[in-house]
């Protein structure tokens, strides 16, 4: 697979939304952040010591015959900025990779996984699976660790564990999340509620820009805020359970809603598929909210003949990057809002029974 | 309500952050929110060589009698200090854990709950910890035999000590 295809190609594995839960965990991830025992940390490196890691790096992916050629190694520098952007919004490289004119990426064919080096530590090794599927995520990461073990000469520290640039990672080095579609919810005003629990047993929450609770599309993000103390069986478990809880209390608000506010639910949910039919100008955010509404109508049958699937891909497709990549171009904020309302009506004017994932 | 950060549009996007207990609102038009997301976010671009340098500046400016001794206490490998540790939160090595011992134990208290690793240990590392457990114990039998005056059982000791301290340098 080339460099044009990680970009372009509208769909990663993480977005088939076929895993369990989908109808409300959109994905899972677990990260897992490495260092170099004789190297200092990316943000006092110089070129010379980028180089050496990502060599370092990548020769222990090729001393593995199985991974050696499901791997392809893609440098920062050798991309423009719209594409590290595009990668961004797909959730294969962090911001603050992209960054990084020294950093590069080791990325599984089907990007699955992706191998950060030189972000804020040396190696950050993420899997991303659809649905709710940390444990598998977990296991694919530990055991990639395992092979760059291996070969690779990590910082740990027996009485600390893995040792991190940022005191916020060291331990385990571990940050697991799930991406959740909360609409009935949030309609029910029961976030915050929910949300301030959460707090107390050592995860966070944050909405699809930034924290708080305010949310783009009734997107959020759960992940573990400790890496030290507990193993990250234990971190696994946690957020798993209280996963399932908000699954639960989410499942339960939707029925509620069906129950006993149906008409006003019907009138939302047509309204907002009657405006993303036949809208010409959409700014991300009113697309976003529009598509949680349609996509809750999916999920409750209120709507049918859409693939459930439209909202993770929008989420990725309708970003300021991605759009100007499939646009092969620069585009105004203005231009992008035309041009996102485009590809959300031909998606829309497409019948699940054609749906081949390939209108843009 | 206008957006903070262009002032033309209308601030559609507000993000409330809570860090260390210290809570701050951005109120924020999409567009700016959307830059914000995509690369604010990262710590990275506050963090570069220059800031650094001027850190360094500005702490050998100060007066002897201002400076406080944490300031004093730097990394060897990587140059480091505290002080530069506690401005950015980042350390510049792996080793500026041992080389800031003693003041890092609170902080991990602070933000994790423990300062005690239980999860996940490398293979080859830990193997290494075996072998310094083996070695530890061995030094024991040492100093034993020794007292007893052994000296034979010391030699013998002695020697596989050797050969296992060589065995965790060859790792
Ligand atoms: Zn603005
Ligand atoms: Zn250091």
């Amino acid at each position: 697979m080339s460099l044009e295809n990680f970009i372009n190609e509208s769909a990663s594995k993480w977005m088939e939304g076929n895993g369990p839960e989908s109808d409300i965990v959109i994905s899972s991830r677990v990260r897992l952040a490495r260092n170099l025992a004789d190297v200092p940390f990316p943000h006092m490196m110089n070129k010379e010591q980028s180089e050496k890691v990502i060599s370092e790096v990548y020769d222990a992916i090729q001393n593995n015959r199985v991974l050696a050629g499901d791997f392809e190694l893609i440098r920062m520098k050798d991309l423009s900025k719209l594409e590290r952007k595009a990668l961004v919004e797909k959730h294969l490289i962090s911001p603050a990779l992209a960054n990084n004119e020294y950093g590069a990426v080791l990325l599984s064919r089907d990007e699955g996984v992706s191998i950060m080096i030189n972000e804020e530590d040396h190696l950050r090794i993420q899997s991303l699976f659809s649905g709710q599927q940390l444990e598998e995520a977990w296991d694919l990461c530990t055991k990639l660790d395992d092979v760059l073990e291996e070969r690779l000469n990590y910082a740990f520290n027996e009485q600390i564990g893995y040792l991190t640039a940022c005191p916020t990672n060291v331990g385990t080095g571990i940050r697991v999340s799930v991406m959740v579609h909360l609409p009935a919810l949030v309609m029910t005003n029961q976030l915050n509620r929910i949300f301030s629990a959460i707090g107390h047993v050592g995860l966070t929450v944050r909405g699809l820009y930034g924290e708080g609770t305010q949310a783009i599309g009734n997107i959020y993000q759960i992940s573990n805020q400790i890496t030290l103390g507990q193993a990250e069986e234990e971190i696994i478990d946690n957020l798993n359970s209280v996963t399932r809880q908000i699954i639960e209390q989410e499942r339960t608000a939707r029925g509620l809603l069906l129950k006993e506010k149906k008409i006003k639910l019907q009138d939302k949910i047509g309204r907002a598929y009657g405006i993303l039919s036949n809208a010409y100008i959409l700014t991300s955010e009113e697309a976003m909210r529009l598509l949680s509404d349609v996509r809750l109508g999916i999920d409750l049958k209120l709507i049918d003949n859409i693939n459930p699937r439209i909202l993770t891909e929008m989420m990725v497709i309708l970003r300021p990057a991605y759009l100007q990549k499939l646009a092969g171009k620069e585009l105004s904020p203005a231009e992008r809002d035309v041009r996102r309302a485009k590809i959300v009506r031909n998606r829309l004017s497409v019948k699940k029974t054609k749906d081949s994932g390939g209108v843009y | 309500m206008l957006c903070e950060e262009c002032g033309k549009r209308p601030a559609s996007v507000h993000i409330t952050k809570v860090v260390n207990g210290e809570k701050t609102e951005r109120h924020l038009c999409e567009e700016c929110a959307r830059e914000l997301e995509d690369f604010s976010f990262s710590f990275q671009p506050n963090f570069t060589i220059h800031n650094l340098l001027a850190g360094l500046l500005d702490s050998a400016k100060e007066s002897p009698i201002g400076v406080n001794i944490s300031q004093k206490i730097q990394c060897p490998f990587c140059g480091m200090t505290f002080n530069q540790f506690s401005q950015y939160g980042r350390f510049g090595c792996s080793q500026c854990y041992g080389s800031f011992h003693g003041r890092i134990e609170p902080i991990l208290r602070r933000i994790h709950g423990s300062h005690v690793h239980t999860g996940k240990v490398p293979r080859r590392t830990g193997g290494k910890i075996r072998l310094k457990k083996e070695i530890d114990k061995l030094k024991r039998q040492l100093e034993q035999a020794v007292k007893k005056e052994e000296f034979e059982k010391a030699a013998e000791l002695r020697d596989k000590i050797r050969e296992l301290e060589n065995q965790i340098g060859r790792e």
